[in-house]
C-alpha cells in the first residue's frame, strides 16, 4: 500500500465540560477510505470525539476545546459549519425518526442542500434506503411517518438519513444497538462497499464488530488513548499494550 | 398465589381515597362554572335576541341591543392579536431557538415572565403615558389595542416557549447532523410539531384581551357612541369605540334605571364570545393534535 492520504488529523485534542477535562490530549490520524474502529468502555469519550470532529460539540455550551482537528487538511474551525456538517455523515447511538414522512426523512438533507429535482430525489432515497438495508421493508409506506418506525427501522432510517447528502466521512456510534444480528450483518456488508467511496469511523462496544471491520482501531480508555494500531497487530496475542488484549479479550479486571 | 395480607389491603384503601379525593375536586371545579352560566343565562335570557346584537344602545343605553360595544370589542381583540402575535410568537422563536444562555437573554427572560405578572390595571396607565400622551395617538381603537397586546404579549411568549421546548431536542440535534441551518430546521421540523400548542397558547389570550376593561378604560373605550349597526367597519383605528366590558361596567354602575337583566345579557353574549374563540382554539388544537407525528 502507497502511502494514504490522510482524511482527519487529530493533534493534542483536549476537551472538557465545565471544569472537568474529558479528552486528555490525544493524537491520531484517520485514512481515507478506511474503517477506523473505536472501542472503549462507557464514559471513555468516544461520543465527545465525534462531536468534536463534525463540531455539534458546539451546541454544548459548557464545552471547552484545545488542540486541533482537521478534515481534509484544513481545522476544523475554520471551516464553514454546514459545509462540514455535510461532509460528515452521523449517525447517533438513540435512533431517532424525524417526525416526517419516511421519503421525507431521506430527502431531507438534499433538500437543505439545494437538491429539489423529484427524479434526483426519488433515486437517491431509494438508493440510501436500500444501503441502510431498510429499502424492502418500507418500500410501499414512504409516505407513513419515520416516528412510526420500530426502533431498529428507525436506526435504519438514521443511517439512509446520514448517506443522504453523500457524506465523505461516515461515523457511526454504535449503529447496531438496536438492530437484529442478521440486519447488522447485511449493514456490515454495505459499510464494506461503502469504504470504497468513503472513510467510516466506527464507534462500537462490540470489539468483534471492530474485529470484523475495520483497517484501523483506537482503544480509548477514559479519554486517552491506549493503542491505535492495524487490526493484525490489535487483536492479535501480542498488541503493543497489555492492556488492548485484556480488554478486546474481556479478561480485564 | 396471591395473598391479601393487610398490607395490600391498606393500599388498596388508600388508593381509593385518593381517587376520590382527586376526583372530587376536579368535579367541584365544573360547580361554580355551570352556576355562573345558568344564573347569567337565567337573569338574561328575556332580553337576548338577535335584535339585542345588532342595534346600538339607545334611550341611555336603557333601552335598544350592544352592537357598538360587540364591535368595539372585536375590533380591539382583533387588532391587539394582530400586533401580540406575530410579536410575541418570533421572540419565543428567537430566545428558544437562537438564544445563548448569557447574561443579555437571561435578563430578556425575566423581564418576560416579571411583565406577565404585572396587574392590568398599570398596563393601562403605561398605554395612557406611552401611547396616549407621549406617541400623540390619543385615546383611540389603536392605542387601546397596543395597550392589550403589551399585555398579553409575555404570555404569548410564555405559552409559545412552552410549545417549542415540548418538541425533543435529539430531533433539532438530527437535522444539524445533516448540515441543517437552525432556519431550516425549524421551518421543517420545529414549527409544524410545535404549532397546535402555539395557536392555542395565542388564542387564550384572546379571551383575556376581551374581558379586560382597565386598559381600555384609559386608552381608547368611551361609555357611548352611536355607529353604523350592521356595519362591521363601522370603527376606524384613529377613533373611540365602546367595549363590551366596559359597557358592562358602565349600565352596572352608572345608568340608573337601566332594565334588570340588561347587565346579564351583556354578561352572558361577553360571556359566549369569549367561549366562542375558546371552542374554536379546542377544535384547532384536536385538529392538529391529530397531525402529531410521534
Amino acid at each position: 500500500m502507497q502511502h494514504p492520504v490522510k482524511k482527519i488529523e487529530v493533534s493534542n485534542l483536549r476537551l472538557s465540560y465545565g471544569a472537568k477535562e474529558v479528552i486528555h490530549g490525544i493524537t491520531f490520524d484517520i485514512y481515507e477510505n478506511e474503517i477506523f474502529g473505536v472501542i472503549g468502555p462507557a464514559q471513555s469519550a468516544k461520543t465527545s470525539l465525534l462531536r468534536c470532529i463534525n463540531r455539534t460539540i458546539e451546541f454544548s455550551p459548557d464545552a471547552k476545546l484545545k488542540g486541533t482537528v482537521k478534515v481534509d487538511g484544513s481545522d476544523v474551525k475554520t471551516q464553514n459549519v454546514y459545509e462540514l456538517r455535510r461532509k460528515i455523515g452521523m449517525v447517533a447511538p438513540l435512533p431517532v425518526g424525524l417526525p416526517i414522512t419516511i421519503y421525507d426523512n431521506v430527502a431531507f438533507a438534499p433538500r437543505c442542500s439545494g437538491v429539489t429535482a423529484k427524479s434526483d430525489l426519488d433515486g437517491l432515497v431509494e438508493q440510501c434506503l436500500r444501503q441502510a438495508a431498510l429499502w424492502d421493508e418500507v418500500k410501499d409506506r414512504l409516505d407513513s411517518l419515520g416516528t412510526k418506525l420500530s426502533g431498529g427501522q428507525q436506526q435504519r432510517l438514521t443511517i439512509a438519513r446520514a448517506l443522504s447528502h453523500r457524506p465523505e466521512i461516515l461515523c457511526l456510534d454504535e449503529f447496531s444497538i438496536a438492530i437484529d444480528p442478521i440486519t447488522t450483518m447485511r449493514i456490515e456488508d454495505v459499510l464494506k462497499e461503502l469504504r470504497k467511496e468513503m472513510t467510516i469511523i466506527l464507534v462500537t462496544n462490540l470489539t468483534q464488530q471492530a474485529r470484523r471491520l475495520a483497517n484501523r482501531t483506537m482503544f480509548l480508555w477514559n479519554g486517552e488513548i491506549v493503542e491505535v494500531d492495524s487490526n493484525d497487530v490489535m487483536f492479535s496475542d501480542n498488541p503493543r499494550n497489555r492492556k488492548t488484549y485484556e480488554y478486546v479479550n474481556g479478561i480485564f479486571g | 398465589m396471591f395473598v391479601e395480607t393487610p398490607f395490600v389491603r391498606k393500599k388498596h384503601r388508600r388508593e381509593l381515597l385518593a381517587k376520590c379525593v382527586f376526583g372530587l375536586m376536579a368535579g367541584a371545579m365544573v360547580v361554580p362554572l355551570i352556576m355562573i352560566v345558568s344564573y347569567l343565562v337565567y337573569q338574561g335570557a328575556p332580553l337576548i335576541s338577535w335584535e339585542f346584537l345588532t342595534t346600538n344602545p339607545v334611550g341611555g343605553m336603557r333601552r335598544g341591543g350592544i352592537w357598538s360595544a360587540l364591535l368595539g370589542t372585536i375590533w380591539l381583540v382583533g387588532v391587539s392579536l394582530l400586533i401580540a402575535a406575530p410579536i410575541g410568537v418570533l421572540a419565543a422563536v428567537y430566545l428558544n431557538e437562537y438564544a445563548k444562555d448569557n447574561w443579555f437573554n437571561r435578563v430578556i427572560n425575566l423581564a418576560v415572565i416579571n411583565l406577565a405578572g404585572v396587574p392590568s390595571i398599570v398596563h393601562a396607565l403605561f398605554g395612557l403615558g406611552a401611547f396616549v400622551l407621549f406617541a400623540g395617538i390619543g385615546r383611540s381603537v389603536l392605542a387601546a389595542s397596543l395597550t392589550l397586546a403589551i399585555m398579553t404579549l409575555p404570555v404569548i411568549i410564555a405559552s409559545t416557549r412552552e410549545a417549542l421546548a415540548s418538541v425533543p431536542r435529539s430531533f433539532r440535534e438530527a437535522c444539524w447532523n445533516v448540515g441543517a441551518t437552525r432556519w431550516q430546521t425549524i421551518r421543517s421540523i420545529v414549527l409544524p410539531n410545535s404549532i397546535s400548542g402555539i395557536l392555542t397558547g395565542v388564542i387564550l389570550q384572546v379571551s383575556r384581551a376581551a374581558g379586560e376593561t382597565a386598559p381600555i378604560m384609559f386608552t381608547g373605550a368611551v361609555f357611548f357612541r352611536n355607529i353604523e349597526a350592521g356595519n362591521l367597519f363601522a370603527y376606524s383605528l384613529k377613533e373611540q369605540c365602546m367595549a363590551l366590558s366596559m359597557h358592562l361596567y358602565t349600565v352596572t354602575t352608572q345608568v340608573t334605571g337601566a332594565p334588570k337583566p340588561l347587565p346579564y345579557a351583556i354578561a352572558v353574549v361577553l360571556l359566549a364570545t369569549v367561549l366562542l374563540v375558546n371552542a374554536t382554539a379546542i377544535v384547532l388544537r384536536v385538529y392538529l393534535r391529530s397531525r402529531k407525528k410521534w
